[in-house]
Order: C-alpha cells, then structure tokens, then sequence
C-alpha cells in the first residue's frame, strides 16, 4: 500500500529578553545554577507575575513577519502539571487567546514552493531544569531557566516528508533570527521541535493517529527522528497492528523514537484563565510602531536585489540567508563606487568561504564591508588584477592593513605598461618557439599557454586583457 | 451528574492526592455537591455574553525588560529542605 505521511511541528524559539516573562531575573545562558531565580521563578507563595513588555513586543514582530493576526486581547492561562521543575504545579500558558493568530511560512524544496500555515503563536514560560546525573541518587534542580520567555509556534499539519519539516523548520528558524527576536541557538536549546507525525493511506482523507516527538533540538535530529517514526508507524499499520496516541522521545544515539508515555496516562492540563494576570490589550498604534521599525523580510530583500542589482537567484538566496551577510553586502552596496554585482560575487564567494572556513560568524569578519569596497574598487578601475585581488584579501584576513597601502608596500599593482607586456611576451615566444610554430599553425589554444606562462613570470600581475591583445598581436607574427 | 470511582481516582492522580477506597463514597457526594453548584451554574442561558477571563476590568499593566533581581540563592536556599551544589535536591525522578 501507498503511504501518505503528515506532519505538524510545535516549535519553541526562546525570545532573546534580558529579563524573564514575569519576573526580572536575567535570561543569560550558562550562569550558576539558581542564581538567576527570583522569589516568582520559584514560586514562593505571595508573589505576583507581571509581563515583559518586550516579550510582548517580540511575538507582535513574529506575527507581521508571517503575516499572522495580532490578538488586539489575549490572555494567559495555567495548565497544571506535576514535576519537580515546575514549582508552582503550572506553566503559564496561553490557551483560548494566544497573541498571534494564522499566518504563513513559504519556502523552498528543490526549487518547489511549498508554504505551511501557522495555526498560532503563543507565549510561555520555560520550565527548570532537572539534572539526573550530578548527584547520586537524586535529582538537582535549576530553575535559571524557569521563566524564560518561549514563544511556541504552532503549525497545521501540512508537511508531507521530513525533508519538508525540515525545510519549514529551517525558514522558521531564519525569520525568528532575522528579526532579531530568538538568537535561533540550537545547542543552548533556543530553537527546538516537537513533531506530530501520522501516516494514512495515499488519497484518504481522514488523518491517522499521531505520535508526538518531543525535544528535537538539530534539524539533523528532527529529520531522523521524523524518517524512524514514519518507518516504525508503516511497519506496524502493515503488519494488522494499530498507532496508539502517544508521546515519544528520540534517542539519537540508537536513532530511534521510544514511546515516554501513551494516552492513558496523557496530561490532562486542566488549563484555565490565571487569575494573576490580566487580559494583554494591544492596541493598534503599538502594532503599528512595531511595524515601522521591521528589518525588510529575507525574500523581501532577495526579490530587491535580483531586480534592482541584477543578481542571480543563486547569491541573491545566499546573502539572504542571514541577517548579518546581508547587512554587510548593503553597507558594501550603500557605498556607490563598486559594482553591486562585483560586491555579491565577493561576499557570496571568497568572504562567505572564508567565513565557513574558520567558522565565524558575519560579526566577527575581520575585514569591514568598506575595506571589501575598496579592494573591488581597485579592480574595477584597474589597480590590482582579479588574481592579486584574491591574494590582498587573504593579506586584509590574516594581516589586516589598508587596501591602498598594501598594493603599494607589496609591489601588487597590476602591469597596464604595454611597452613591460611585449617584453615579456617577446621573451617568453623566444623561449618556446615550438609553441609559436604550433599557434600559427592554427592550434589556438597554445594561446592559454602563454598567457600562463606571461601570469606566472610577472606574479600574477598582468592586466589579463591587455596580455591577450599583445600575445595575439605578437603571436600573429 | 455523578462521579464513578474510576474519575474520583484519575482526579486524585491529577491532584496529587493519595485516597483510600473507603474515602471514595465520602468524596462522591462531596464532589457531587460541587457538580450541582456547577450545574446551577450552566443552566442560565449566557447566549451572547462575552467569557469573562478576569474578575477585574483591568488590563495587564506590562514591565519594561529590565535585569532588576539581584542572585538571592542563599536566602532563598536557607529554607530548602536539601540543597547541593547550588542545587535543589529532590527524590530522584524516574524518567
């Protein structure tokens, strides 16, 4: 039989706040365990939760970026769970009103267009955090996380592969870090996933039952776990047996899902209205403030730079597949005197190699993008030859200096001096008549040769057009 | 509506409370008088009224994002039954 496989995902994006949800501990990562919960992080009785506005703020910004509704009323709600990383017996949650409503994620798969509807966004807060191995016999609880602002993204169940849930989680992952709401960290678990996968036969149209993956924290891992999941649910329709609704754990090391617990003893949350807080009013003229200070959207700016500097679709994609890479080449375009074209050639070429290859991200780039401006310049009018430009920006990488200073003091000006030319070409067809007798002999390609050789004599340095013309002129005899 | 003892024992999971089965016909009609209070509740039409979320017709007034919690651990680990290494000892969970 013909499988047809449905995913949804939940996604997590902790917001990058200072402080937490309700309470003004500090959010930063890696300190001393609780040493950043407060009296309201941990629940002591008497205490009073009162929203961030910037969390506030954060989820109105995600719902433009989708093109989601902004809830002008929503409210938080309690759902009420028992674990010891939870001290108050509750999350706060938001239930019947989340924040954002809709909204749409597009992206691509192999060229194909694909888009995801966003059933809602909603705010939270992040549970502690239980430490099973350091102490013997027991477990230590950290409630530095507790409070943590989360923003989870609910989709509609519109994936129908992993690749496809991996690519949505991907383009998810680009628009929380591009706006600068979710420092999109996967190791430090700013950005994880549940997927809710189910298979039904090709052509129904009713859903099967759907396992939950909880905890997916690397698009490596959600594609895994999502491809063992459908395997293991197929394997078990075709063999007479049924799915049971259930929560499932993936273990990346036997790469396999594991059930964690089935239906019969699935949480029953008991959400309602928290009493501790009021309804969130936002008004218009807040979304509206929110809205004019937007960065302008990845594909926003792609369609921009295709259209307005020519660009292929190729490095349009590839600057704008971060926030950082693609401020830089618009602070190289701003500056008019190189070509934009040239620009996107050197930020998608040797600046982004040069970046992978060290692993740095685009703010600790040791060339600045003027420097990088400069140094095309000096090819475009002639200074320096393509070939040399790549050495001075090795030199700029490793050594730093200024790119006038450098062509100067390193003899690296390219030679435009035909009478320097036709020296070294005269030279060079003394040294190998053979080959000038196979060139007029009507072998064109020995032409390459020379220009070879000519490069290798002179250090690269040769203005190549002006070699091409002199070897032809000379080499025609 | 009445309870089944099946319901008064997921509840009291839910609850975290520990029941015996002699307790359970007690709890039914306590429950059950809950229930009716409720009923009472339900029975008045509230067609076209809008759900109330709070009992205050405020709103939630909204801080600015600002670090203003000092590190108070040691205060606040002084009345912890078992700490360890800056941890909150608990029995050890299961997962």
């Amino acid at each position: 039989m013909q499988w047809e496989v449905v995913i949804g995902l939940e996604t997590h994006a902790q917001l990058a706040t200072h402080s937490k949800i309700f309470s003004g501990a500090s959010t930063a990562f890696g300190a001393e365990p609780n040493t950043q919960a407060s009296a309201i992080d941990i629940a002591l009785p008497g205490v009073l939760p009162v929203l961030n506005k910037q969390a506030v703020e954060y989820a109105i910004r995600f719902g433009l970026a989708v093109g989601a509704e902004i809830n002008p009323r929503s409210i938080f709600a309690r759902k009420n769970y028992f674990y010891p990383d939870l001290p108050k017996g509750y999350q706060i949650s938001q239930y019947e009103e989340p924040v954002v409503k809709g909204g749409m994620i597009h992206f691509l798969v192999e060229g194909k267009a694909y888009q995801v509807r966003l059933t809602r966004a909603h705010l939270e807060e992040d549970a502690g955090k239980s430490l099973h191995e350091d102490i013997p016999g027991a477990t230590g609880i950290d409630l530095n996380r507790a409070g943590t602002p989360l923003l989870e993204i609910v989709s509609e169940p519109d994936m129908r592969s992993a690749t496809e849930a991996v690519a949505y989680a991907k383009a998810l992952h680009q628009i929380v870090t591009w706006i600068g709401i979710c420092d999109g960290n996967m190791q430090e678990g700013s950005f994880r996933c549940d997927a809710n996968v189910s298979v039904r036969p090709l052509g129904s149209d009713t859903f099967g039952t759907r396992c939950e993956i909880k905890n997916l924290n690397s698009f490596r891992f959600l594609e895994s776990a999502i491809q063992f999941e459908v395997e293991r649910q197929i394997e078990v329709l075709e063999s007479g047996g049924v799915i049971i609704q259930e929560t499932r754990l993936y273990d990346p090391d036997r790469d396999e899902t594991r059930s964690m617990r089935s239906k019969e003893d699935a949480m029953d949350y008991r959400y309602f209205p928290d009493p501790d807080l009021l309804p969130v009013v936002i008004e218009e003229s807040w979304v509206n403030s929110v809205k004019d200070t937007m960065p302008p959207l990845p594909q926003v700016l792609k369609e921009r730079f295709i259209s307005d500097y020519g660009l292929t679709d190729y490095d349009a994609n590839l600057i704008t597949s971060d926030r950082g890479l693609a401020d830089y080449f618009m602070a190289m375009t701003s500056n008019a005197s190189a070509s934009p074209k040239q620009c996107a050639n050197w930020v998608a070429g040797e600046l982004l190699a040069s970046l992978n290859r060290q692993q740095l991200a685009i703010d600790k780039c040791p060339i600045s993008p003027n420097k990088l401006t400069q140094l095309i310049v000096r090819i475009e009018d002639g200074t320096i030859s393509g070939k040399i430009a790549k050495t001075l920006f090795d030199i700029l990488w490793t050594e730093g200096g200024e790119v006038d200073q450098l062509i100067d003091s390193r003899g690296l000006k390219q030679v435009s001096d035909s009478g320097a030319i036709e020296k070294i070409v005269e030279e060079l067809m003394s040294q190998h008549p053979d080959q000038v007798a196979e060139y007029r002999a009507g072998k064109d390609k020995v032409l390459g040769f020379f220009v070879g050789k000519a490069m290798k004599a002179s250090g690269g340095k040769l203005n190549p057009a002006q070699l091409n013309d002199v070897l032809k002129k000379k080499l025609a005899g | 509506m009445s309870l089944t003892d099946q319901e008064i024992k997921h509840l009291a999971k839910l609850a975290r409370i520990h029941i015996e089965d002699t307790e359970l016909s007690l709890l039914r009609d306590q429950l059950g008088k809950v229930f009716q209070l409720i009923d009472t509740l339900q029975a008045v039409d509230t067609t076209g009224i809008e759900p109330l979320s709070h009992s205050l017709a405020l709103n939630q007034p909204l801080r600015e994002d600002r670090v203003t919690e000092p590190n108070l651990r040691d205060v606040y680990q002084a009345v912890a039954p078992e700490v360890e290494k800056g941890l909150y000892i608990v029995p050890k969970v299961i997962e």
